[in-house]
C-alpha cells in the first residue's frame, strides 16, 4: 500500500535560546501512508510540523520532499509544492462566511495550476467549487451552515474547515496537527472515515494526536517523541510495548486505556 | 415608570424592500431599483453639484481640499480595514505625490494633466518600495513606523536643502481651466470610491481581508502574503499620491507642509466620523470635517477646542460612524416591543 519515501527529515534540530525543542530528529514518510506522531506535552510535535512547513526555521538539519531540499523555504513555497498543514489552534478567517474561507486557497497559484477541484473559474466559480469541497468534508450543502459567519461555527466544523483548506490545494501531503482534539466522541467517529478516505485518495498524512485509540485505528506507523528526541518508531503494538514509551507516558490514562484494549 | 421602560426594548427589522433587493430580484421593479440607486445617486449628484451651489471662489476651493482629504481618507480606510495595515503615513503619500508632480512639471515641463497621472503611478511605486521592509510588521508597529516616514522626509528636505528646501517648489502650473481643477478631483474621488468598493468584493479583495483576519492561514494556503500586502499598499499609496499631486497643482506650490501631520490625522478622524470599513464613510467624514474646520476659523485658536469636542462626541456617542447609522435607518425600521 505504501511506496517510496517522499518526505525525509534528517537530523533536524531546533533550539529556542537555550531550550532544545528538537534534538537531531530524523524520519521518513512513505507515499500513501499515515504516520502518527505522538508524545507528551512539550515534546516537540508541533515544532517538527513548523520546521517541515517552513513556519519556523530549523537551527540545523535538512528536510527533503521528493528528494529536493525544502529546508528554509518560506511557508507559501512549501504549501505550493503540495505539503499542507492544519493548525492545532484553528486559524479560519472568522469574519468571512464559512465557504469563503476556501475561496482564498483556491486563489493560490497551486490551486490554479492543479485545476483546484474542477478548475474553479471555467467549470464554476470559486464559490461553487468551495461549496463542493465543503460537502466532501462533511458540511451539508443545502443547510445554512456553509453560509454562516465562521466565528459562529462550533469547533467540529472549524476542524473540518482546516482540513478543507488543505484539500482545496489538492495536496500531496497533509500534516494534521491534532485534528481530533477538542472534538466529542461522535465527532471523532465521523472524522475517522474522512481521514481514511483521504488516504485512499492517495494523500500522504502525518497525524499528530493525543487521541491514541483513534490514531492507532487509522495510522500505519507511529513515531514517539519525548523532550525533542525520537524515542521509537514502528507499528502501534511495537511502540506501546517499548518500556521507554511507557516511561514517557507514565501515569497517563490514555496509554493504560489503550493497552487494555490492545 | 422606570420598570415599564425596562420591560420593552427596541427591535430592528429589515425593511421588506431591503430583503427583496438583496438578490437578482432587485431588477424586477422600478421601486426596488430606485431603492438601490437612490443613495448612490444622491452621493454622485450631490458631489457634482456641490461646487455650483457654493458661493464665491472660496468655498468651491474648500470642496476641492475636502476631496483631496477624502482620497487620503479612503486610502487609510482601505489599508486599515481591508488589509489590516493601520497606516499613519497618509502625509507621506501626499507629500511624495505632490513633490513628484511638482518636479515633473517644473523641471521636465510636463503639463499638469500628464504630470498628475505619472506622479500617481510613480509615487505609488516609490512609496511601496520604501514601505516594503515594513510589510511584515503588524498592528501598532506598522502604525508607528509609517508615522516616521513623513517626518523623516520633511527633515531630510529641510536639512539637505534639496528640492527647494524650506521654501518648497514654486511656479507650478495650475490645471488648464477652473472647471478641470474643480471637477477633476471630484470625479477622481468618485472613481476611486466605486473602484475600491468593487475591488474589495472581488476574490482579490477577499484574499486581502483574509490577510487581515489571519495571515498565517493565508501563508499555509500557499500564497505569498508580502506580494498581496505590497499590491494593497501600492493601490493605497497611489490614491494618496494622486491627492498630493492634485494639491500641488491647485495651490501651484508645494513644500514640506505637505508632509505635515494634518494629512495623516485628519483622514483618520474623518474615517472615525464617517464610519470605518465602509469607504463611503471617510468621504462623507471629510466633506463634513474640512468645511467645519473652515467655519470654525472665526473662533481663532478656540477652533481646535470645538473641533476636538465634535470628534469626542462622535467617538463616544456614534463610534460606528455616520455611515453605519445611516445604513441602519435606511435598511431597517425600529419598533418598541414588550418583553
Amino acid at each position: 500500500m505504501t511506496g517510496e519515501p517522499i518526505l525525509q527529515i534528517k537530523e533536524v534540530t531546533k533550539t529556542f535560546g537555550g531550550i532544545i525543542a528538537l534534538n537531531r530528529v530524523s524520519f521518513e514518510v512513505n507515499r500513501g501512508e499515515i504516520l502518527g506522531i505522538i508524545g507528551p506535552n512539550g515534546s516537540g510535535k508541533t515544532t517538527i510540523v513548523n520546521c517541515i512547513t517552513g513556519f519556523i526555521k530549523a537551527t540545523s538539519g535538512h528536510v527533503y520532499f521528493h528528494g529536493k531540499e525544502i529546508t528554509g523555504k518560506p511557508p507559501h513555497k512549501i504549501a505550493d509544492l503540495g505539503v499542507t498543514r492544519t493548525f492545532q489552534i484553528m486559524r479560519p478567517y472568522y469574519s468571512l462566511p464559512a465557504y469563503k474561507n476556501l475561496v482564498i486557497p483556491l486563489c493560490s497559484p497551486r490551486a490554479r495550476r492543479t485545476g483546484g477541484w474542477r478548475g474553479g473559474g471555467r467549470l464554476g466559480d470559486r464559490n461553487t467549487v468551495s461549496i463542493d469541497i465543503m460537502e466532501e468534508i462533511g458540511f451539508e450543502r443545502d443547510s445554512y451552515v456553509p453560509y454562516k459567519t465562521t466565528s459562529t461555527l462550533p469547533t467540529g466544523y472549524l476542524k473540518r474547515l482546516e482540513l478543507a483548506r488543505c484539500l482545496a490545494l489538492k495536496p500531496e501531503m497533509i500534516i494534521c496537527d491534532e485534528v481530533f482534539s477538542g472534538l466529542s466522541m461522535s465527532e471523532i467517529a465521523s472524522m475517522v472515515p474522512l481521514i481514511e478516505r483521504l488516504q485512499m485518495d492517495g494523500i500522504t498524512l502525518i497525524m499528530i494526536e493525543h487521541r491514541l485509540r483513534e490514531l492507532f485505528q487509522v495510522s500505519n506507523r507511529i513515531m514517539v517523541l519525548n523532550f525533542g528526541e525520537k524515542l521509537v518508531e514502528g507499528s502501534a503494538e511495537e511502540v506501546m510495548a517499548d518500556p521507554r514509551v511507557k516511561e514517557a507516558y507514565f501515569g497517563s490514562e490514555d496509554i493504560e486505556e489503550v493497552m487494555s484494549h490492545a | 415608570m422606570n420598570t415599564a421602560a425596562q420591560q420593552r426594548r427596541k427591535e430592528r427589522i429589515d425593511r421588506g424592500i431591503k430583503v427583496r433587493t438583496d438578490g437578482l430580484y432587485a431588477l424586477m421593479s422600478w421601486r426596488e431599483l430606485a431603492y438601490l440607486i437612490a443613495p448612490r445617486s444622491i452621493l454622485i449628484v450631490g458631489l457634482l453639484i456641490l461646487p455650483l451651489v457654493m458661493p464665491g471662489r472660496y468655498w468651491p476651493r474648500v470642496i476641492s481640499i475636502a476631496c483631496i482629504y477624502a482620497l487620503v481618507a479612503m486610502s487609510f480606510d482601505f489599508l486599515a480595514h481591508y488589509v489590516g495595515l493601520v497606516s499613519l503615513g497618509g502625509a507621506f503619500f501626499v507629500g511624495i505625490g505632490s513633490y513628484l508632480s511638482a518636479i515633473l512639471n517644473t523641471s521636465l515641463g510636463l503639463p499638469p494633466l500628464i504630470a498628475v497621472p505619472v506622479a500617481t503611478l510613480a509615487g505609488g511605486a516609490f512609496c511601496t518600495l520604501v514601505l516594503l521592509p515594513c510589510l511584515p510588521l503588524r498592528g501598532v508597529y506598522f502604525a508607528i513606523v509609517t508615522l516616521m516616514y513623513p517626518l523623516f522626509m520633511a527633515r531630510l528636505i529641510e536639512a539637505l536643502d534639496i528640492v527647494g528646501g524650506t521654501d518648497g517648489i514654486m511656479g507650478i502650473d495650475s490645471f488648464p481651466s477652473a472647471w478641470i481643477e474643480q471637477y477633476g478631483v471630484i470625479v477622481m474621488v468618485l472613481i476611486f470610491l466605486f473602484g475600491l468598493r468593487r475591488l474589495v468584493n472581488t476574490d482579490f479583495g477577499l484574499v486581502l481581508r483574509a490577510v487581515k483576519d489571519n495571515d498565517q492561514a493565508v501563508k499555509a494556503s500557499g500564497m505569498n502574503i508580502t506580494r498581496y500586502k505590497a499590491l494593497a499598499v501600492f493601490i493605497a499609496s497611489a490614491t494618496g499620491c494622486l491627492a498630493g499631486a492634485c494639491l500641488a497643482h491647485i495651490y501651484m506650490w508645494t513644500g514640506i507642509s505637505t508632509f505635515a501631520l494634518d494629512f495623516s490625522i485628519l483622514p483618520i478622524a474623518a474615517t472615525v466620523i464617517g464610519g470605518s470599513g465602509t469607504l463611503v464613510g471617510p468621504v462623507l467624514g471629510c466633506l463634513i470635517l474640512v468645511p467645519v474646520s473652515e467655519l470654525l476659523r472665526d473662533f481663532g485658536t478656540l477652533r481646535i477646542v470645538f473641533y476636538s469636542l465634535i470628534l469626542l462626541a462622535f467617538v463616544v456617542f456614534r463610534s460606528d460612524g455616520l455611515m453605519a447609522y445611516g445604513q441602519r435607518k435606511y435598511d431597517q425600521f425600529e419598533r418598541w416591543t414588550k418583553i
